[in-house]
């Protein structure tokens, strides 16, 4: 840690959380679920209650005070998100309800538009569903081949494959920036950067990195970037693509309707300028506002103290894992992020999850949503405990006392 | 609470399943899996005169699915169809909470009980049944045509 920055206090922290103030009577809940969901702030939940209580109205339409306000609200969150990810421009901001519909919109309309029978979109092994599936799905439809960039048994990309892989073919490279299972963290920027030269373009799935690292669209030089506002300690149903304009002036909408034309008639349409051409009907108004109010929250910490702090207790955590008898735990080491896929003797990881619930510790069993992962690493369901800016030291040891209690369960010493 | 989930005889079936393996053709091979949480259990059943002549099964899990293969398949091998579908519905209704367990009815299955208290886990300990009743009336061996509720 930067001996410039004085660390974070996770306890302090917890206090701006409603959620680890609710159960008085109980331990208070130890959520390592983050990669799934992050709790939400009072200063969020109450932006939003504030305004649907006084400043609900439809945006970008009513001649009005209180519309006027919403629309101010609305695109003010826009220029925040711009600000937060170092975006040239506020119209390279598209609100979406998610890093899914994100990742949909770019394989819907820039994917239609663009591929051609035999071109190749490069994803890696380690994608979760929700940059896997609409890529299967467009490649199937345009006649395009999906080319798989395999991990390494440690589960890190190598820029040489990718060199490797790359063609005169290739469209897309379509990459996570941090794994959901393997808390791997890929270079980027690299990855962005060979993909060009190539001729390609890239997308970065931010889901798992908005809340955990600085981002820097500009810096990483990526043509698309989506996240969720909900893994950022903001609303659900909210989220955000980043494009170019360069790129995004290329490609027709992915949803039509209201909001989204400049121009109709029974024979003609002509499409609005971005980011509204890509937001047919009402938006996310009031969820968007709770983004900005999310934004807001991750920088009063610090991005790169939250980043610092993060880094700190995923090195414990790792080593308090490796204490564990007959854990094994997935993914790289040491430098990785907070995100731990592990499996535990022969107990299933859904009896680990339930004996962990019955001391309130909270933490995910499963396929993650990356069953070629899965099958890659020979391990379907793995339980995953993952990190965030209000966990600290004392969780990860009482998450280490609840798996030597599960092997306990079990049967083992 | 987790003592009554983690029943050392449940460990035991998960540990040493009874009937864990494949039949030699002719067979009923039907799969069940819930895909939120990839248990997966494959039964493969030969049927003769309206008797399950012997039954096994496969697939991956937690400890309760497993088990709860394991012991259905002990429950149903050379018992009549009427009996099983009867033995069906009455582990169902008893993971759901409908009826309390009864173990001079239904043996060690009754154990199962305990996932009631873990409503997330019921669906674990249902797969096997649900399963079987699915090749029950995908192979037209159903006798009695009452509608079954998929809960869990």
């Amino acid at each position: 840690m930067a001996a410039t920055q004085p660390s974070l206090d996770a306890k302090e922290i917890r206090t701006q959380f409603p959620f680890f103030q609710k159960h008085p009577e109980m331990r208070s809940l130890i959520y390592l679920d983050n990669a799934a969901t992050t709790q939400k702030p009072y200063s969020v939940i109450e932006v939003v209650s504030h305004f649907w209580a006084h400043h609900n109205a439809n945006v970008h339409r009513g001649s009005y005070g209180v519309g006027s306000k919403a629309s101010e609200l609305y695109e003010g969150a826009r220029a925040r998100v711009a600000r937060f990810l170092n975006a040239r421009e506020m119209s390279e901001i598209i609100f979406t309800r998610g890093t899914t519909e994100s990742i949909n919109l770019v394989a819907n309309a820039w994917g239609r538009s663009h591929l051609k029978p035999g071109d190749e979109i490069i994803l890696t092994e380690m994608e979760h569903h929700a940059n896997l599936i609409p890529w299967l799905c467009v490649a199937k439809e345009t006649g395009a081949q999906i080319v798989v960039w395999p991990i390494t048994a440690e589960g890190r990309l190598e820029l040489e494959t990718l060199h490797s892989l790359l063609t005169e073919r290739t469209r897309l490279v379509t990459v996570t920036h941090i794994s959901n299972v393997l808390g791997t963290i890929n270079p980027v920027a690299d990855i962005c950067r060979i993909a060009h030269e190539a001729g390609a373009l890239c997308l970065v799935d931010g889901a798992q990195s908005v809340a955990h690292t600085p981002i820097d669209v500009q810096a990483i030089g990526c043509d698309f970037f989506a996240f969720s506002g909900h893994k950022a300690y903001g609303p659900t149903g909210i989220g955000v693509l980043y494009g170019r304009r360069e790129v995004l002036e290329t490609m027709p909408p992915f949803m039509t309707g209201g909001g989204m034309i400049r121009s109709v008639s029974w024979s003609h349409v002509n499409w609005a300028e971005i980011p509204m051409r890509f937001e047919a009907g009402t938006p996310p108004i009031g969820e968007a506002v709770g983004l900005h109010a999310a934004l807001d929250f991750i920088d009063s910490l610090g991005r790169a103290r939250i980043e610092a702090y993060e880094h700190e207790l995923t090195h414990y955590a790792l080593q308090r894992l490796s204490e564990v008898p007959g854990l094994k735990l997935y993914g790289p080491q040491p430098d990785r992020a907070g995100i731990f896929a592990f499996t535990l003797e022969d107990i299933h990881p859904h009896d680990i999850a339930t004996i962990l619930d019955t001391r309130d510790i909270a933490i995910r069993s499963g396929m993650h949503c990356a069953h070629p992962l899965g099958e890659r690493l020979g391990q379907k369901a793995t339980a995953r405990a993952s990190l965030a800016v209000y966990n600290d030291t004392d969780h990860i040891d009482q998450l280490i006392d609840g798996l030597h209690y599960v092997r306990k369960v079990f049967g083992y010493a | 609470m987790l003592n009554e989930l983690y029943r050392e005889i449940i460990l035991d079936h998960y540990r040493h399943p009874r009937g864990r393996g494949h039949l030699d053709p002719p067979k009923i091979v039907q799969e069940g899996m819930n895909p939120l949480c990839g248990d997966e259990i494959t039964l493969e059943l030969r049927v003769d005169g309206g008797i399950v002549e012997d039954i096994k099964f496969s697939g991956q899990g937690c400890s309760i699915s497993q088990a709860s293969a394991s012991m259905l398949v002990e429950a149903v091998r050379g018992k009549r169809i009427e009996e099983v579908e009867s033995l069906i519905q009455q582990v169902l209704a008893m993971l759901r909470g409908e009826t309390e367990p009864n173990e001079s009815q239904i043996g060690e299955i009754a154990y199962l009980a305990g996932v009631r208290q873990f409503p997330v886990r019921v669906k674990c300990a249902t797969l096997a049944w649900h399963t079987l009743e699915e090749a029950l009336q995908q192979h037209d061996l159903k006798k009695s045509p009452h509608r079954t509720d998929n809960l869990g």
